[in-house]
């Protein structure tokens, strides 16, 4: 594996269109992360957060019609969702999917062997393996009981969002999409899960955190925050940017781009 | 313009390869094709049985003819009409023919294939805690642990063996649960059954260990008929479980076994069944035909009859591991997982007949439907007027696969007493592509992803089997799903 190295771009996404279902959703996305560094994306509901999340992911329901996508330098959309998870592409859905009958323990050892298996590390023992998932269930404060449930099932929406920053931190990503981790979390939550994030953040990887409200930037710094409306990103700035978002809403930015 | 590009999902299934299905080279010993009153002779001489035995056997011969080769037909199967007459009805391997006082005496060659199968038969890995009876094609090859079995009065042998040394308890109990005019395929059982298992659970005994037979059809154009009987009498415990396998045939197999088990009171039977009978090719070649009668009677009171089934192979399983719940507070269960994968025909389920007081029956049906194949839940639940207080519970789950495959749910419910409570609950889902790419975008590959939902939809079941045997039902799970998406 290449070594990153601060400031390389970890993810370069250049003129993404991508349709569902006939319909143009993202229409021509540029976006370049670099390995370090975490970009917010805020922009109105249905504007193509989850949509340009999830393609990178792999989500097969989407169809790109146009662009390209290089991770790591490679051919990103070429590549199987399974193979983008290997290669370090974590997604924190913005709806966790529930897995009746799928031991969470199970499901998340069946994991964790197919990324290590891929980097060429050995399988770790069952007791190995309990002993990193309880470091990194106390991470997000999770309870022990959860791991012995099935995936998901009957979790409140705040220990499904839990759930997911767990996993991210088990799995160690070198980009990870989180959409829309913050939305439902009370505020004690909120501050578990981001500082969980802040926890696994290196100069080794990157994130990408799509969010509606500046209130988890508070405690994430974004090195840059865009504004996604309607398909592309109509505005890129720093920190401030949030702020200035929260004052005014997305209308004077739309106008904008109507100009 | 740029370049068209779809997100898709491509594997590189292999082709699901049947993992059981080599032959094994023993020389056996066959009756001439054919079914005649004959044969049904020859086959009780071979067994050297009493005459008793023989005159059963005569009378349900007589009976099955005047059936005049008409089969049940309201099963939703399809399959053309069998020709008995162009099928063996008695194979045994030759070395059987005296039949093994010990492990030693067992043939090498016959130990050899059930080393194959993965089958326990040596008495060394006893530690494993299992019992077998093995019984390949028609005779019963080797009965392991006997001793440990014999020291607490557990009775555990072939149905040929017992007919001689324990009459008594045959001719009391066979044919009280499914008599012979039960129906066609119990008929054509009684005539020619060849071999099958034997249980008898002295009075206040728990079985100490889990008792097995293994089922294997071997020879080709063989029909297996085998009979087994379970007693457990009053406070006693017994589980017992049976496997299944059959070589890849281009010709259709019968399989046509007669199951009974009676519980005296206070008396629990836990029958586990893993069934992978030869399904057929993917075209619909060959397979076992699986036509089965399985029943229990809960006599006593108290008395508790548990029949769990993972029913994977089969080209057709027509099979309905029913309760009688005769005694108070007697209860029956009924936990069943069926797969069906490529031109696969199931149709089972379960019946439940309250006649006691006070008695209670679970019925957890989940199937699964994959390729072409079509999947029929068919229960009866009959509350007689005598049985007051009667619960039962049923539920049915339907798992498809692609939409070319078929579920069907047919739930018969008579209750002649209005004290009865009832409750059913049906559902039909399918494998949802979220739920794939959420394990996929965790790593784990497509094919790992498909057979973790369908685990986990048949985990309730699973956890019913005895522990060893769960991770064995969740293996053939796997095998029998490979080549199922992508
Ligand atoms: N499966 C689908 N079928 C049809 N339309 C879809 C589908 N998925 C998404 N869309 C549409 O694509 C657009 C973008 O959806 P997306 O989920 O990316 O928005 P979002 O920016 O994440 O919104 P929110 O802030 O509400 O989460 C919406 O108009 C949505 O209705
Ligand atoms: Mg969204």
């Amino acid at each position: 594996m290449t070594q990153e190295i601060k400031n390389s771009p970890v993810l370069e996404v250049i003129d993404l269109h991508v349709s569902i279902e006939d319909k143009e959703i993202l229409k021509g996305v540029n976006l370049t992360v670099n390995i370090g560094e975490v970009h917010a994306i805020m922009g109105p509901n249905g504007s193509g957060k989850s949509t340009l999340a999830n393609v990178l992911a792999g989500r097969p329901e989407y169809t790109v019609t146009g662009g390209q996508v290089l991770y790591k330098g490679m051919d990103l959309l070429s590549m199987l969702p399974e193979l983008r998870a290997r290669e370090g592409i974590f997604l924190a859905f913005q709806y966790p999917v529930e897995l009746p009958g799928v031991r969470t323990w199970q499901f998340l050892k069946a994991s964790v062997d197919a990324i290590r298996q891929h980097r060429g590390e050995k399988v770790l023992s069952v007791r190995e393996f309990d002993k990193l998932l309880d470091e990194k269930r106390e991470i997000v404060e999770m309870d022990t009981d959860l791991v012995k449930r099935s995936v998901n099932e009957g979790f409140s929406g705040g220990e499904k969002k839990r759930n997911e920053i767990m996993q991210m931190a088990l799995l160690d990503p070198t980009l990870a999409l989180l959409d829309e981790t913050d939305s439902g979390l009370d505020i004690d939550a909120l501050r578990i899960v981001s500082e969980g994030v802040n926890k696994v953040r290196s100069d080794k990887n990157a994130f990408v955190l799509v969010t509606h409200y500046q209130r988890i930037l508070n405690y994430i710094t974004p090195d840059y925050v865009h504004v996604l409306v309607d398909g592309s990103i109509v505005r890129s700035g720093g920190r401030e940017l949030a702020l200035e978002l929260e004052d005014k809403g997305y209308e004077w930015l739309r106008d904008q781009v109507a100009v | 313009m740029t370049e068209q590009r779809v997100i898709s999902r491509a594997t590189g299934v292999e082709d699901n390869e049947y993992k059981w299905g080599f032959d094994f080279d023993i020389e056996s010993d066959k009756a001439p094709k054919g079914l005649s009153e004959d044969i049904v002779r020859l086959i009780s001489q071979k067994k050297g049985e009493p005459e008793w035995m023989l005159e059963w056997r005569l009378k349900a011969y007589k009976y099955w003819l005047t059936l005049d080769n008409e089969e049940p037909k309201w099963a939703n199967i399809d399959y053309p009409p069998i020709d008995f007459q162009d099928m063996y009805y008695y194979a045994a391997p030759k070395s059987s023919a005296e039949a093994p006082q010990s492990m030693d005496d067992v043939d090498p060659e016959i130990r050899e294939a059930f080393n194959k199968l993965g089958i326990p038969l040596i008495e060394q890995q006893r530690l494993s805690g299992v019992a077998v009876d093995a019984v390949l094609d028609s005779a019963s090859v080797a009965t392991t642990y006997r001793k440990m079995l014999e020291e607490v009065g557990v009775i555990f042998c072939s149905v040929s063996e017992a007919v001689k040394t324990h009459p008594d308890l045959v001719k009391k109990y066979l044919g009280s649960v499914v008599p012979y005019t039960d129906n066609f395929f119990a008929a054509l059982n009684a005539g020619v059954f060849s071999d099958g298992s034997f249980v008898y659970v002295p009075p206040g005994v728990r079985c100490p260990i889990e008792l097995m037979t293994y089922f294997r059809i071997n020879e080709l154009n063989t029909g297996q008929f085998e009979r087994t009987l379970i007693i457990a009498d009053k406070g006693s415990y017994v589980s017992y479980l049976e496997g299944c396998t059959a070589p890849m045939r281009k010709t259709h197999q019968l399989h046509a076994a007669v199951v009974e088990l009676i519980a005296l009171d206070d008396a629990e039977i836990k029958y586990s069944t893993l069934q992978n009978w030869f399904p057929g090719d993917k075209e619909g070649n060959g397979g076992v035909y699986n036509f089965v009668t399985k029943r229990g009677a809960a006599r006593g009171k108290n008395s508790k009859i548990s029949w769990t089934q993972v029913e994977t192979g089969s080209a057709i399983t027509w099979k309905y591991p029913s309760v009688i719940l005769q005694g108070d507070n007697s209860v029956g269960e009924f936990y069943s997982v069926a797969l069906v994968n490529n031109y696969q025909q199931a149709d089972t389920g379960t019946k439940m007949i309250h006649i006691g007081k006070n008695t209670k029956s679970t019925i957890i049906a989940k199937g699964i439907s994959a390729g072409k194949a079509q999947n029929t839940y068919r229960g009866q639940v009959k509350i007689m007027p005598s049985a007051t207080n009667a619960r039962n519970f049923t539920q049915c789950d339907s798992l498809l696969i692609g939409d070319k495959c078929g579920a069907h749910t047919v739930p018969y419910i008579e209750v002649r007493n209005p004290t009865a409570q009832m409750a059913h609950e049906a559902t039909t889902s399918k494998v949802d592509d979220s739920q794939l790419f959420y394990l996929q975008q965790r790593g784990i590959g497509l094919e790992d992803a498909n057979y973790m939902i369908i685990n986990g939809f048949c985990r309730g079941i699973f956890k019913e089997l005895p522990f060893e045997f769960a991770a064995e039902a969740s293996q053939l799970l796997r095998v029998n799903l490979e080549g199922t998406v992508g």
